[in-house]
């Protein structure tokens, strides 16, 4: 099994400038896994002290946003695509 | 102008002035910080009161080049009493801040776009965009025309024709998306990744959330330099009701008016509640929803700034409330029936949500309270199709319109018993 996985150019630095690649990740926690693996720089930015995904950071498969489809109960199929999408906020200062 | 430049809200690392909304340290938002010390000496109510009467007689605390020089009027909208709505909710002190006659498109999208584009013009743009759920969708059609910028707007296919046909004749190019705003909006953030265009909601949001902040100087402005008590603001991606808070804040801290607990009140379509459902629950996180309500300008399910507005009304002791379809037509009507006010779907909500405010007593009859109206009914009519029946059209006859006349003062007058 195999899915492709896009990452925005907001966090290519830290892939090397890769915005691609394939994986067969079978869940968000393994598609985590690898992408640690494969570019360790990227870690911190996925997700945060406590594992959780960062809260600026939308997933998608296949146009849809991850949480609708089970989020990381959500069992990747074959030819999945995966969006990283950074959320464009800009909030008040605390 | 003041100094500025774009700080991460999250790790504080600045970097500048650049067309960009993440830090590219810790992917976390940018935001507009200024020198406010710079600020002390210009941003004075003397010197704003020296302006002519639009946004930019704030411009000291808004991101702008050196050298911009505004060729629209934006903003500087009425601050209205609205004794005869106060009287239907059970409020005395109420007013409306409204928006709804902002020019040149009719909604305060127009503040937040003149931002957008002026910047755009400093990065050197030729093509500006957006995703929008249509107010936007306009302003940015309109002010791109004016300002001789090429536009591609995409906005959700089912959007209302008044909205798709105000982008379209100011010669943009609308594309229109089988989807949700919030997948256009995915689409877009894709895009801006693939082509050097000026999205003023993308890599250009830092700079136009910024415009958000003339509705709150304008209304502590318009009150004589006083806070209300309490601001109510519809929310659809959350921004509007953040950046009111800042222009307080800022507002206090340059010392135009006395330090002040303001209460911000969140308004949502019950069909599209997702910060105020979080808010109702005590979450601090949004659940995104699928939207399904007639009020589309607030039909985003994935708010991005909804953590951020979230913690501005709890913060401030708030609350958020949502109104249904069935109350947002009642409130579109009850607005305009009281104060001559026809808004949109969204300003339906705003009305219907503050009637459930006072009704359970969160908002007191004597606190002054801001309505922010933020988008004008003639571009959702749409939503008020078969509420009322088209009249039978009579001859031109004096004597006919005195039998006319007769029979409709006999219906209208009471029935004694």
């Amino acid at each position: 099994m195999s899915i492709k996985v896009q990452i925005p150019s907001a966090l290519r630095r830290h892939t090397d400038g890769i915005g691609n690649f394939d994986c067969s990740a079978a869940n968000l926690d393994e598609l985590f896994s690898a992408l640690d693996q494969k570019f360790p720089a990227l870690k911190p930015h996925l997700r945060d002290e406590c594992g959780q995904v960062r809260r600026f950071l939308n997933i998608y498969v296949n146009e849809e946003d991850i949480r609708f489809l089970g989020g990381n109960g959500y069992a990747f199929q074959d030819g999945d695509e995966v969006l990283l999408v950074p959320s464009i906020a800009g909030g008040a200062q605390d | 102008m003041t100094p500025y430049e774009l700080r991460c809200r999250e790790c504080g690392k600045t970097c500048g002035n650049q067309p960009k909304s993440i830090c590219e340290h810790c992917f976390s938002p940018l935001e507009v910080t200024y020198d406010y010390d710079a600020a002390r000496s210009t941003f004075t109510r003397e010197r704003i009161a020296q302006r002519p009467p639009n946004m930019w007689r704030y411009s000291d605390l808004l991101p702008l080049p050196d050298d911009y020089r505004p060729s629209l009027a934006v903003g500087f909208t009425p601050l209205l009493s609205a004794p005869h709505l106060a009287k239907e909710l059970g409020a005395k002190r109420l007013c409306i801040k409204n928006d709804a006659v902002c020019l040149p498109t009719l909604s305060f999208k127009d503040r937040v776009v003149a931002v957008a584009l002026a910047n755009a013009r400093a990065f050197g743009f030729d093509t500006v965009s957006c995703s929008s759920t249509g107010n936007l969708a306009n302003s940015v059609a309109a002010q791109a025309a004016r300002e001789g910028f090429k536009a591609w707007i995409f906005v959700p296919a089912d959007l209302e024709p008044a909205k798709i046909l105000g982008t379209q004749v100011y010669g943009a190019k609308l594309v229109r998306i089988s989807g949700s705003y919030d997948q256009v909006n995915r689409l877009c953030s894709q895009i801006a990744d693939e082509h050097n265009w000026g999205f003023v909601n993308v890599n250009l949001r830092p700079y136009y959330a910024e415009g958000s902040k003339t509705v709150g100087f304008e209304i502590a402005e318009q009150l004589g330099w006083r806070l209300p008590d309490n601001v109510v603001v519809p929310m659809a991606g959350g921004s509007l009701i953040t950046k009111i808070r800042k222009a307080f804040d800022e507002l206090i801290k340059l010392g135009l008016v006395e330090d002040k607990k303001v209460r911000f009140f969140g308004a949502q379509a019950s069909g599209c509640s997702p910060i105020s459902t979080a808010v109702k629950t005590g979450e601090t996180e949004i659940q995104p929803q699928r939207p399904n309500t007639i009020a589309r300008s607030l039909a985003i399910g994935n708010p991005a700034d909804g953590h951020f507005a979230i913690c501005t009304i709890t913060q401030s002791g708030g609350w958020a409330e949502d109104a249904s379809d069935a109350e947002v037509v009642d409130s579109i009507q009850l607005l305009a029936r009281t104060e001559g006010i026809f808004t949109e779907t969204a300003g339906g909500v705003t009305v219907g949500v503050t009637r459930k405010l006072y009704e359970q007593t969160r908002i007191s009859a004597d606190e002054t309270t801001v309505l922010c109206i933020t988008g004008n009914g003639l571009k959702t009519t749409d939503a008020l199709v078969n509420r009322f029946e088209a009249e039978e059209p009579i001859a031109p006859k004096i004597s006919t319109f005195e039998t006319y006349l007769e029979n409709a003062l006999e219906i209208s007058a009471p029935v004694e018993v």
